[in-house]
């Protein structure tokens, strides 16, 4: 009896994921009854709201993968080197004391970094080296992402590392290296896989993210990959919509479990390739 | 012997090995220098969006701001609503959250058998824990919010929030109770405990700090979450407080507030953000100061707790 209400407890999470695939692919279906699934992929301009609407979803995938890529560029070589540094050269002192400041930066609510970008990124960057910046743009959102990510690649990479076995450091150093190269000859060729875990898992949670996008990139969905203009993504059109008064059942409201399906279908090619690559990291020792 | 092998071997020259040696140390120096840069950096950025936010919203907290409805004068305006309306989602979704997922937890450890049923909920935790939470706010849109008719409610807010931290809390829930060693189990087993008289009575208590972190850094993740309390249809202007869930008269407990309409924090501080008058936009900062307070405490304590129970249990 009790074994059967706590596997309905664990049953939940089954019931959650089979409960998001229902609903997004049953109101996207309603949505392709009134738009061609080819005009959905191929279109490049996404204007669902206007008196004469057009359903392109290109312009919302040019906006997310743009600020995606300013983001890896932020969090990809820092968190990589963070994790080398902790992994391999922190003492164990400084490492107690970072993890729980890198475990911060991870906690901040996403809607504080968007207040961040848009009110102190954005006017920074306006008045140091670009002054042309719009007061939207992709650039400082994809930047705010981007340390926002750092902590995600640190822990994992730094995990990675440490799983690399002991003696393989010793037999490194036996040879006579120093500790850079072993840490970047020997640990991490050997920990690559889950690195790249890391990056592509980081990747993930770029593109889900909402607040600081649907604040400081701008709402207008835009086909544009240049990171100084204004281009909503996927997320912020699924907010900005949400906020207005949306009839249950229209087009409008239909658009976004359709943008919200693509966005799902994005993370979970990556977040599978992430846990595969983590378990072969896993199994290797 | 020596005479006939020397022309072998080639002379090291000392002093090429001595400058290798000395570059390669210099080089050690500057990566673990670069290191400690990139972390600092990190950090700093953090403490720049803080300080940022301390200053533009310092100067507007007040007694006022915290008892105020929200207004359409920026000075007058007030977080009222918005932390009320967080308090009762947060209590729904501790409500449902935690017996599910330390549930969970135990089924997973303690129960459940080598087979697909568990495979299957183990994949199914570990692929949640990744899906964007903007999805949450779709599926609770379509389910709760339509199909099960809960409207736009405290209900739904803190049902969508209770399954977004699940794979949080199962997952520390599950790294607690692995901790506690199997010969406990089998003390307990040994005196004829049943296996739910194990868990209860020895499991549960001595992972209960572990347990514990895993829940309130769920519930810190929780009430930051924006993205999907929007996409529920959380209004962003709400005058009013939900019904009182507790009542002078008999029989003491109400549970109207459960159906009200309601606002969050984030709700409001992205309400306030996205106006362009600078007014409503320290008001958001003010909001967010609140916001970040509450979860860097909360984080903090979970912190504690973890190094604490780390540092106490010897088994």
């Amino acid at each position: 009896m009790i074994e059967f209400v706590l596997l309905c407890a664990g049953l939940v999470a089954v019931f959650t994921t089979a409960a998001i695939t229902v609903i997004l692919v049953y109101e996207s279906l309603g949505f392709f009854e009134f738009v061609s699934l080819w005009d959905f992929l191929t279109g490049t301009v996404w204007t669902p709201l206007f008196a004469n609407p057009s359903y392109g979803i290109l312009p919302l995938i040019s906006g997310t993968l743009t600020v995606t890529f300013i983001a890896l560029l932020v969090a990809v070589p820092m968190g990589t080197i963070i994790a080398i540094y902790l992994s391999e050269f922190a003492g164990h002192r400084v490492r107690e004391a970072v993890k729980p400041a890198l475990e911060m930066i991870a906690a901040v609510p996403t809607i504080v970094f968007g207040y961040f970008a848009l009110l102190f990124v954005t006017p920074l960057l306006q008045d140091t080296i670009l002054p042309n910046l719009p007061g939207f743009n992709m650039l400082a959102p994809g930047l705010v992402v981007g340390v926002a990510t750092i902590p995600t690649i640190a822990s994992l990479a730094e995990d990675a590392m440490r799983a690399v076995p002991m003696n393989m450091r010793e037999g490194a150093y036996a040879l006579g290296s120093n500790k850079m190269q072993v840490a970047l000859s020997v640990v991490m060729p050997a920990a690559v896989s889950g690195v790249v875990a890391a990056y592509v898992l980081a990747a993930a949670r770029a593109i889900g993210e909402t607040m600081v996008v649907a604040i400081a990139a701008g709402q207008n969905a835009n086909f544009t990959f240049n990171p100084m203009e204004a281009a909503a993504t996927l997320t912020a059109y699924i907010a900005q919509v949400s906020l207005g008064d949306l009839e249950h059942g229209s087009v409008a409201y239909r658009s976004i479990f359709a943008a919200g399906l693509v966005l799902l279908a994005m993370t979970l090619v990556l977040n599978v390739a992430g846990h595969f690559l983590r378990r072969r990291y896993w199994k290797a020792y | 012997m020596t005479a006939v092998m020397q022309p072998a071997v080639e002379r090291p020259d000392v002093q090429e090995m001595r400058r290798l040696v000395a570059a390669g140390k210099r080089n050690q120096l500057i990566f673990a220098m670069t290191g400690l840069a990139c972390t600092i950096f990190a950090v700093l950025v953090l403490l720049a969006a803080f300080l940022d936010l301390l200053f533009d919203g310092l100067p507007r907290l007040s007694w006022e701001f915290m008892t105020n409805f929200p207004s359409r004068r920026a000075t007058e305006a007030g977080i009222l609503s918005a932390w009320v309306g967080s308090a009762m989602v947060m209590l729904v979704t501790m409500l449902a959250a935690v017996p599910i997922g330390v549930g969970a937890a135990v089924y997973l450890e303690e129960y459940a058998k080598k087979n697909w049923v568990t495979d299957l909920i183990e994949i199914n935790v570990t692929n949640l824990a990744g899906v964007p939470s903007i999805v949450y706010g779709l599926l609770a849109l379509g389910l709760f919010v339509y199909q099960f008719g809960f409207g736009e409610s405290v209900l739904t807010a803190g049902l969508t929030l209770a399954l977004l931290i699940l794979p949080i809390v199962i997952v520390s829930s599950r790294e607690a109770l692995r901790a506690v060693p199997g010969h406990i189990r089998e003390a307990a087993y040994a005196m004829g405990a049943t296996r739910w008289q194990m868990i209860s009575d020895h499991l549960l208590p001595y992972s209960r700090g572990g347990i514990l972190t895993g829940i309130i850094l769920g519930m810190a993740e929780a009430i930051g979450q924006t993205a999907p309390i929007i996409t529920i249809g959380a209004l962003t202007f709400i005058a009013f407080l939900p019904p009182a869930p507790i009542t002078g008269e008999a029989p003491f407990v109400n549970f109207a507030w459960l159906w009200s309409e309601f606002t969050v924090l984030p709700i409001q501080m992205y309400n306030w953000v996205s106006r362009p008058d600078k007014a409503f936009q320290l008001n958001a900062a003010a909001a967010g100061v609140i916001l970040l307070a509450m979860t860097l405490v909360m984080n903090g304590l979970a912190i504690y707790l973890r190094y604490q129970v780390r540092k106490k249990i010897k088994w």
